[in-house]
């Protein structure tokens, strides 16, 4: 009986009644419309055998991750810093927080012809769209962190002999952390979104070109395919970030 | 004087924090600042760190002014209220702290580390995270790491006020041993009478920024000089209108027209007993009766006055509406500022000193 219970428990937290549920609903509203309008799981899953099979997908997914991981990873060597000094250097602050505040609310989509303009339908100018997508929610993050340093913890450095850089290096960085790292799973996710908006204007390749032109030749079950493939990317991403999380920068408080 | 404040003042906009303080601690000392919340203590404490700076006035630590002196290179260790210890460093980093920052080598910082480790009473913790402490444990790590840098001044803000009621009792005599054994100069904050007077060698008294009264416990307790003192130390029933002169054995002290009146300072005797001064007995009702665990708190009346008297368990059984004789032995009359140690003249007379 309560071996029974404990398993209970743990479906009920995976979460897989949910996944359960929903493919139920999918399977069965799929009876009532065509493939073409709305295919069902298994016709999906038959498309998605297909474009693994010939190679299609897997090309996609690389190509995509490729131009996330290059966005990202540079917004966050800029955004990371900056929002740092934006946060503890005054100055600093007054230089690039008007800016800060006000780009931010300009979603990067608003951006994409401007950059295929200035960069190119190449690979540049959708990194350099994702960069931007990354830097406003890792800069804010980090501002905040920096702001929110318990104070105590400056004067307690302070009054052992800390100067400004070192109280910048030993206490205010290493007490940003928690919320740098918020800010880096938000940019992940910004960054995953975004790719996909740029690849469908202009690219030919990638998950969002697999989406977009999928239309022209009526093949629903590969919309549905990208769309699944484009959830399972930011899961895993962001699950194997909070592992990695958790396993490196715990002593920070990263949970 | 080891250390010296003198004439400091500080407001933060309108509000007078400190107020002309002026005070100066001997080397080697344990001293309590003590007064209640918003009295300006902690300014006090923190100016003293160089972590707030004063509107006026000079500070001397060593003979040496450190008006100018940033709380970097000012000398001292401060032990903060919450701990403030490193989250993210390990007890011993956290220990390491400032001797790193000093460039010290490796190997004295390994064995400076072990041995405060020991000071403590907290060897082989150096590889725990702060989170993995007890609140006691902490207290002492945040002791250490303040003693790391080897200050010439040790401050401790509330130090024991975020710990539960026994530990604390415990901490306390730890930390006034650890001084000793230390040596080092070292104020603390606190609004606590029972632990400033059983920890601190000598008491700063803070009022609304002001410095009430220095002086060692014993001498603060018996000799109140001003009217804050009377009042705040000890758990006075306060008269006023010069209602005290009609106590028997007390006159009107002219310009003082309020008492302050400890519960040590009432004898009361069943009304059955013959006591040895009959002449400045008066009698009494008990209105209420209140058991504390090692005594028993008595309100007894008098007239229209009541007081708070104490009675150990093995003194009598007297029940609420007893008849009783009362004697109060001394009491401090005083008036706004100066405060007056008045004695039962019906003892004094007799030169029996009776407490």
């Amino acid at each position: 009986m309560k071996e029974e219970y404990k398993l209970i428990t743990i479906i009920l937290k995976s979460g897989l009644i949910t996944w359960l549920l929903l493919l139920a609903v999918w399977s069965f509203g799929a009876m009532f419309y065509t493939d073409d309008f709305l295919p069902g799981p298994f016709v999906t899953l038959k498309g998605m055998a297909g474009l693994i099979s010939d190679g299609t997908l897997e090309k996609d997914i690389m190509f995509s991750l490729i131009r996330v991981l290059k966005g990202w990873i540079l917004g966050l060597l800029f955004a990371v810093p900056a929002g740092l000094c934006v946060g503890y250097f005054k100055p600093a602050g007054y230089v690039l927080e008007p800016f800060l505040n006000f780009f931010r609310f300009i979603p990067a989509i608003g951006f994409i012809t401007l950059f295929l303009l200035w960069f190119g339908v190449g690979e540049s100018s959708k990194v350099s769209l994702i960069f931007y997508a990354v830097i406003f929610p890792v800069m804010v993050n980090t501002i905040a962190g920096v702001k929110s340093v318990d104070y105590s913890l400056i004067e307690a450095a302070q009054s052992m002999g800390a100067g400004r850089s070192k109280v910048f290096f030993t206490v205010i960085v290493p007490s940003a952390v928690p919320n740098i790292f918020t800010g880096v799973r938000l940019g992940l996710s910004g960054a995953i979104i975004c790719i996909v908006a740029a690849e469908m204007l202009a690219a030919s390749e990638g998950i969002g070109y697999l989406i977009y032109t999928s239309r022209l030749y009526y093949r629903t079950d590969w919309i549905f395919t990208g769309i699944f493939t484009l959830g399972i990317i930011g899961l895993l991403a962001d699950k194997l970030l909070r592992l990695l999380g958790k396993r490196f920068l715990y002593r920070f408080g990263v949970r | 004087m080891y250390l010296e404040m003198k004439h400091i003042s500080k407001s933060f906009g309108n509000f007078k924090v400190s107020d002309d303080v002026s005070f100066g601690i001997e080397r080697g000392k344990l001293v309590a600042l003590l007064g209640p919340s918003g009295s300006g203590k902690t300014t006090i404490l923190r100016i003293l760190a160089g972590l707030e700076h004063q509107d006026e006035g000079d500070i001397y630590i060593g003979g040496k002014l450190m008006n100018g002196v940033s709380v970097k290179d000012r000398g001292i260790g401060f032990v903060f209220q919450n701990y403030a210890l490193f989250p993210y460093l390990t007890v011993h980093d956290n220990i390491a702290y400032g001797m790193k920052l000093r460039k010290k080598s490796k190997h004295e910082i390994q064995s400076k580390v072990s041995e405060l480790l020991e000071l403590v009473g907290l060897p082989g913790l150096g590889s725990r995270f702060p989170a993995q402490l007890s609140g006691g444990q902490r207290q002492r790590v945040a002791f250490a790491r303040a003693l790391a840098t080897e200050p010439q001044v040790l401050l401790l803000d509330e130090p024991f006020a975020a710990i539960d009621a026994k530990v604390r009792k415990e901490l306390r005599h730890w930390l006034k041993d650890m001084i000793e054994q230390v040596g080092i100069t070292s104020v603390f904050v606190t609004h606590d009478q029972e632990e400033a007077v059983e920890v601190a060698d000598e008491l700063i008294i803070t009022n609304e920024g002001c410095v009430e009264q220095v002086g060692t416990p014993i001498d603060i307790y018996k000799n109140p000089q001003t009217s804050f003192v009377a009042q705040f130390i000890g758990e006075s029933v306060i008269l006023d209108d010069y209602a005290y002169e009609k106590l028997r054995g007390f006159q009107r002290q002219e310009g003082a027209p309020s008492a302050a009146i400890r519960p040590e300072f009432v004898k009361v005797i069943a009304a059955g007993q013959e006591p040895e001064f009959p002449s400045i007995y008066m009698n009494g009702v008990i209105r209420h009766k209140e058991f504390r665990g090692r005594y028993t708190e008595l309100t007894v009346q008098i007239g229209d006055i009541e007081l708070k008297a104490e009675q150990q368990i093995d003194e009598g059984n007297m029940k609420k509406g007893d008849a009783v004789k009362v004697m109060v032995s001394r009491l401090f009359a005083f008036d706004s500022k100066q405060a007056y140690n008045l004695v039962n003249l019906g003892l004094k007379n007799e030169n029996i000193y009776y407490i």
